[in-house]
């Protein structure tokens, strides 16, 4: 046994929930997290026990692909309309990067842009990376690895700025004929986009990077 | 299958290591040895401090709904909305999608969360488990990330400067209210919700 045991190999079992500690028949095929006979729930908070997250890979896999698919439109379609007297502009989440830069607030597009571009491109990576290093069992670079994945779940909900930008100036650019705002349905792509991204690094098991064949310790 | 005394033992969730529990002081946090993940930091806030926090939260957050957040003028029209002005806009604008997103991350679920905690921490005073505290305390778990105050506030000061191009921006007191907010949002993300489990034993309920 290592000098840092891990759970399984003590015939112990977290609680996901509340992390109550709790004891299991070592090796118990009924908690393998395959989600068959899984029937052991925490005395504490009554959720069911399982040593990892139930079908962790293709759930991950899953939300994470739908997010991708819906950030393509999310991207090219125009996610708010400006209609003045004499001009109608739509802008994408690009193009309103570049408004805010031009309109003198460069600190703010560099936010606007991180936000919206940055983050929900490096979940992309970072989940791919993670689900197929993982799924391979690689021992390669497993600290850095689970630092990345605590840095997306840490700044995941940022990305949400951008709809929040539009709902209020929505809100707020009321001048009848003078001026005013719409959202376009870009909008509605990239918050189903944020909300994907989120459920995805939920349901991957950070757990999983430490579990391949060859240890480090 | 029996307990292993809990408050002994402590498994990191980000890897599963298992380590013996200890006393931690003012300052200190536990770090997993394997993937440096926090394991669990000293308790700085007591439950009554807790529960002032969350009622100052809930002020503030009343505050923050009920008042404009920011106003625009143009050739002498003025124009401000709320927070509910905003999600009632999204929705006569065909984009329901987005106005339920956005009356459940800022409004909905920090609500929740602040009754939840507000009723949880009551009973704590006393020493005493809330009724319902079990299920509501995962439903508190779950609640987790899906409470977006604080990114709003940086939406509503990039939405300001853009409207400063075309129009005469006067902020409103629902911002500072906000703002407020916010800072009572980052003093409270160092508490971890699980102490309560330790906190109130299930034999006082």
């Amino acid at each position: 046994m290592s000098a840092l045991p891990r759970a399984s190999e003590l015939g112990l079992i977290a609680c996901t929930v509340c992390g109550l500690v709790c004891r299991n028949v070592p090796g118990d095929a009924r908690l393998d997290g395959d989600g068959v006979g899984d029937d052991m729930a925490c005395p504490r908070c009554g959720t069911t026990l399982r040593r990892r997250k139930p079908d962790s890979y293709v759930r991950t896999w899953a939300l994470l692909i739908a997010a991708f698919i819906l950030y393509i439109p999310a991207n090219v379609l125009p996610i708010m309309r400006t209609a003045s007297l004499n001009d109608v502009d739509d802008n994408t989440i690009i193009s309103g990067v570049v408004e805010l830069w031009r309109a003198g607030s460069p600190n703010l597009a560099i936010i606007v842009f991180t936000a919206s571009i940055v983050v929900p491109m490096l979940k992309f990576l970072a989940l791919g990376t993670l689900l197929v290093s993982s799924q391979r069992g690689s021992g390669w670079a497993r600290l850095q690895r689970a630092k990345l994945y605590r840095l997306v779940e840490l700044i995941g909900y940022w990305s949400m700025l951008d709809v929040f930008v539009v709902a209020l100036l929505t809100a707020l650019v009321r001048f009848s004929v003078l001026s005013l705002v719409e959202p376009l349905p870009g909008v509605i792509f990239f918050g189903l986009t944020v909300v994907l991204t989120m459920l995805a690094s939920m349901s991957f098991d950070p757990r999983l990077i430490w579990d391949g064949k060859d240890t480090d310790d | 299958m029996g307990m292993s005394s809990p408050e002994a033992l402590l498994i990191c969730e980000h890897c599963d290591t298992v380590y013996r529990r200890r006393t931690l002081t003012r300052g200190d946090v536990a770090r997993c040895a394997r993937c440096e993940a926090e394991l669990e930091r000293h308790h700085a806030l007591g439950v009554n401090a807790m529960l002032a926090l969350i009622l100052t939260a809930m002020i503030v957050f009343v505050q923050a709904n009920m008042w404009p957040i920011v106003t625009l003028g143009l050739s002498g029209q003025q124009s401000s909305t709320t927070l509910w002005g905003m999600i009632l806009a999204m929705w006569r604008e065909q984009a329901q999608v987005v106005s339920v997103l956005v009356a459940a991350t800022l409004f909905f679920f920090p609500l929740l969360k602040m009754l939840l905690l507000g009723w949880l921490l009551w009973f704590a005073r006393a020493g005493r488990r809330a009724p319902g505290f079990v299920r509501l305390m995962v439903i508190l778990h779950y609640l987790g990330p899906w409470t977006m105050s604080e990114v709003f506030v940086l939406g509503a000061l990039v939405a300001i400067v853009k409207a400063h191009t075309y129009f005469d921006v006067t902020p409103d007191p629902g911002i500072y209210a906000y703002a407020a907010l916010t800072l009572l949002i980052t003093v409270f993300a160092g508490v971890d919700l699980r102490q309560l489990w330790d906190d109130v034993p299930e034999h006082a309920a």
